[in-house]
């Protein structure tokens, strides 16, 4: 088909953003053009076709632990990282294998850590809950904590100089913890270039934020912290949104806090079917009203920025490199047993660790 | 990963250090540490092992009144059960409790005494704790779940310095001995480094908390009632890998297992064997291929209360063996079989000349 005809970009309206502490929001409309919109889609699209790739690994028995898939959620990963730069910073909880792509890990190295193979992106030791990349701080296990940690990464920031800033990420459940209030203060209170970003997918584990928030209004929380709360099922608003906090934070203003309202498909984790505090009919109504690539898809579609068949041609690579990584995950050799005590303290020389006798010392290399 | 710790009477065997890291001498501390498969200097083919014990139940108390069959959570359900109807002031709270729990520990017990009595809190551990020292020091029978004892640690700030020295600041005045935390606890094969963890030697370091670990459903509700009874506050450690797989015969009335009592499970004259929770099924496994292979008599203790420990149990047994090994799950370096084998070297050292050493990983507990 003639590429001519394709529109190579396009004005979109987007949602309005409701707003806390703040004189005006992020623009009411963005260009989107061709290639962002092709590279969006296929972002999006990796990430969904891994998660679902990790879900069948999972009941295969070939991923084991804790899994928490990132389906549905695709918009938040990928509109956050198209508002940054590489050079900031991300840090967020568990749910967080969208992220380690596009904080720049590749979908073999994903999957090879899930799996808990040497070509993980951890070596292997990680797993799901504990992936990294230069400038994306994990990948953390424990609810909440995080949160201080990119306070920290943005007071570093600040004091360095440098112009970046620091994205931290959270859930609706999180967001009760005591720890992410603490971190309210310090980074209002020293102005540190932080975003703070709720990702609230209405659900912590199984309990809904209804019951568990005594106000929902999670964009607000922050109290003196300026907030916007958006739709972080649309790809572009999440996108314009950051640009607009990531402005804010640059200009010295301080830490601001977004909102993105999102959905999860799968369960908490992979030991939760997802169906007990919530109805199929929610969840599918969801799939068809708001799913982030087909609302995307849609977009390109109808305003001539794509053809069908360029957007199924980008569906078949993505499901090929799924396959290789899925085959590199299950076929890559478990780290050696020399790798149990590595790491665990940063030593100049090695040192050596108890076995379980005193007679077999091992080594730990860092 | 375990760690024991091995104490060797220094004759007749003629057990010196050098004399164990060489020889091939039948000399007990060797063959003992060959028992465990992971003790071999060579690098094995890397196996998954699932649950590395069979669990054994024991035969149903008579003195307690009719018995139902129960696993562990279910007998925990059957201690919260007899407490909400037997005391009016008690209530449980905790992460997702409402429904009946993560491990279905609290379930039916929300329809069966109200939503008042059974409820859920929000995702703050610092927060359940101290709200559990509150409504305790008001009169309240609080019994607080940690969802994994992993997640402890926001709550340790409230436990060690608000809790446990409530009492002693107040001159008595106020207490919160009616709180108790319960936790799942313990390696369970998939958890990884945040949800097998066994921070009980964290504890044991302040006085004022008794900490109680329980080997299967009989003793987790005779401890879990008497920890609730005891007017101190308490942390009541669950195995989770013994949720489902420990099924006894529990009594269906409420009954009570002192605490700081431990239990000698088997007599025997050669070794003393020490543990808690999930490893008292592993020692006991490693007792009988101790007798079968090595015609080496093992007495296995159950500690069962951490803190305050019983320090005569063992230590009467330890003289009557000359040989004690405790084997637990928490990392060696400062873990609690420190603090047992520094105590009886103390307190028996006129009886027997001992010199020990010992042994364990000193890596996550769960890798």
């Amino acid at each position: 088909i003639g590429y001519g005809l394709l529109t190579s970009r396009f004005l979109s309206d987007l949602c309005k953003c409701d707003l806390h502490k703040l004189e005006e929001g992020p623009p009411l409309q963005a260009v989107l053009t061709r290639e962002e919109g092709l590279q969006y889609y296929r972002t999006m699209q990796t990430i969904r076709r891994m998660e679902l790739k990790a879900d069948q690994l999972y009941k295969q028995k070939i991923i084991r632990g804790f899994c928490h898939l990132y389906d549905g959620q695709e918009a938040c990963a990928v509109g956050i990282e198209t508002g940054i730069n590489l050079s900031d910073h991300l840090i967020t909880a568990y749910r967080a294998h969208g992220y380690t792509l596009t904080r720049g890990g590749t979908v073999r190295e994903i999957m090879a850590e899930l799996t808990g193979r040497r070509g993980g992106i951890a070596k292997g030791k990680g797993g799901s809950m504990h992936m990294y990349t230069k400038h994306f701080y994990g990948g953390n296990g424990i609810v909440g904590a995080q949160v201080p940690l990119g306070a920290g990464v943005a007071l570093a920031c600040k004091y360095l100089g440098n112009n970046e800033i620091c994205v931290c990420l959270y859930g609706d459940g999180a967001a009760n913890q005591g720890q992410i209030f603490e971190t309210y203060n310090m980074a209002s209170l020293w102005k540190l270039p932080c975003i703070f970003i709720c990702e609230n997918n209405k659900y912590g584990m199984g309990t809904s934020v209804e019951r568990a928030a005594a106000s929902t209004d999670y964009y607000k929380r922050g109290d003196f912290i300026p907030g916007l709360r958006l739709d972080g099922m649309d790809v572009l608003c999440v996108r314009e949104a950051t640009k607009f906090a990531a402005e804010h934070c640059r200009s010295g203003k301080g830490p601001i806090l977004m909102e993105l309202q999102t959905y999860r498909y799968h369960g908490h984790s992979m030991s939760d079917p997802g169906v007990s505090y919530r109805t199929r009919e929610e969840i599918q109504e969801v799939r068809s009203k708001s799913d982030p690539i087909s609302m995307l898809k849609d977009r390109m579609l109808s305003n001539n920025m794509a053809s069908v068949e360029e957007l199924k041609e980008i569906d078949v690579e993505v499901r090929k490199e799924i396959e290789d990584a899925a085959q590199f995950a299950t076929t890559d050799p478990e780290p050696p047993l020399d790798d149990l005590c590595n790491h665990i303290f940063y030593n100049d020389p090695p040192m050596e660790v108890r076995g379980t006798n005193p007679w077999t010392k091992l080594k730990s290399v860092s | 990963m375990a760690a024991t710790r091995l104490f060797l009477r220094a004759s007749p065997v003629k057990c010196s250090l050098t004399g164990l890291t060489g020889g091939v001498h039948s000399s007990l501390g060797l063959t003992l540490l060959k028992l465990s498969p992971a003790c071999t200097a060579k690098p094995q083919a890397q196996r998954r092992h699932a649950a590395h014990f069979t669990y054994h139940p024991e035969p149903a108390p008579s003195q307690y009144g009719p018995t139902q069959k129960m696993n562990l959570f279910q007998s925990v359900t059957s201690a919260l059960d007899n407490t909400l109807a037997g005391d009016p002031t008690a209530v449980i709270f905790g992460e997702d409790v409402a429904f009946g729990g993560v491990f279905r520990c609290t379930v039916g017990l929300r329809d069966k005494y109200g939503k008042d009595r059974v409820f859920n809190t929000p995702l703050c551990e610092q927060g359940i704790v101290g709200f559990g020292i509150g409504a305790a020091a008001a009169g309240a029978t609080a019994i607080a779940e940690i969802q994994f004892a992993d997640y402890i640690y926001p709550a340790f700030d409230q436990i060690v310095n608000e809790a446990a020295k409530y009492r002693y600041r107040s001159g008595n005045m106020f207490d919160c001995g009616k709180l108790t935390i319960r936790s799942p606890w313990g390696c369970v094969g998939h958890g990884s480094i945040y949800h097998s963890q066994c921070p009980e030697a964290f504890f044991t370091h302040c006085p004022g908390i008794k900490i109680v670990v329980p080997r299967g459903p009989v003793q987790a509700k005779g401890l879990l009632l008497s920890c609730i009874a005891d007017q101190n506050p308490c942390i009541f450690f669950e195995p989770k890998i013994l949720y489902r797989a420990a099924v006894e015969q529990v009594p269906t009335e409420a009954y009570q297992i002192p605490l700081s009592q431990a239990e000698v499970l088997q007599e025997g004259s050669d070794l003393t064997l020490v543990a808690w929770g999930t490893q008292v099924h592993v020692l006991k496994e490693v007792a009988a291929m101790a007798q079968e292979k090595l015609g080496v008599s093992c007495e296995l203790i159950d500690l069962r209360t951490i803190l305050p420990w019983d320090t005569e149990t063992v230590c009467k047994s330890v003289v009557k063996t000359g040989r004690l090994l405790i084997s637990h799950e928490a990392p060696v370096t400062g873990g609690f079989a420190a603090e047992i084998s520094s105590t009886v070297q103390v307190r028996v050292r006129w009886e027997i000349k001992a010199f020990y050493f010992h042994r364990g990983w000193s890596t996550y507990g769960s890798l």
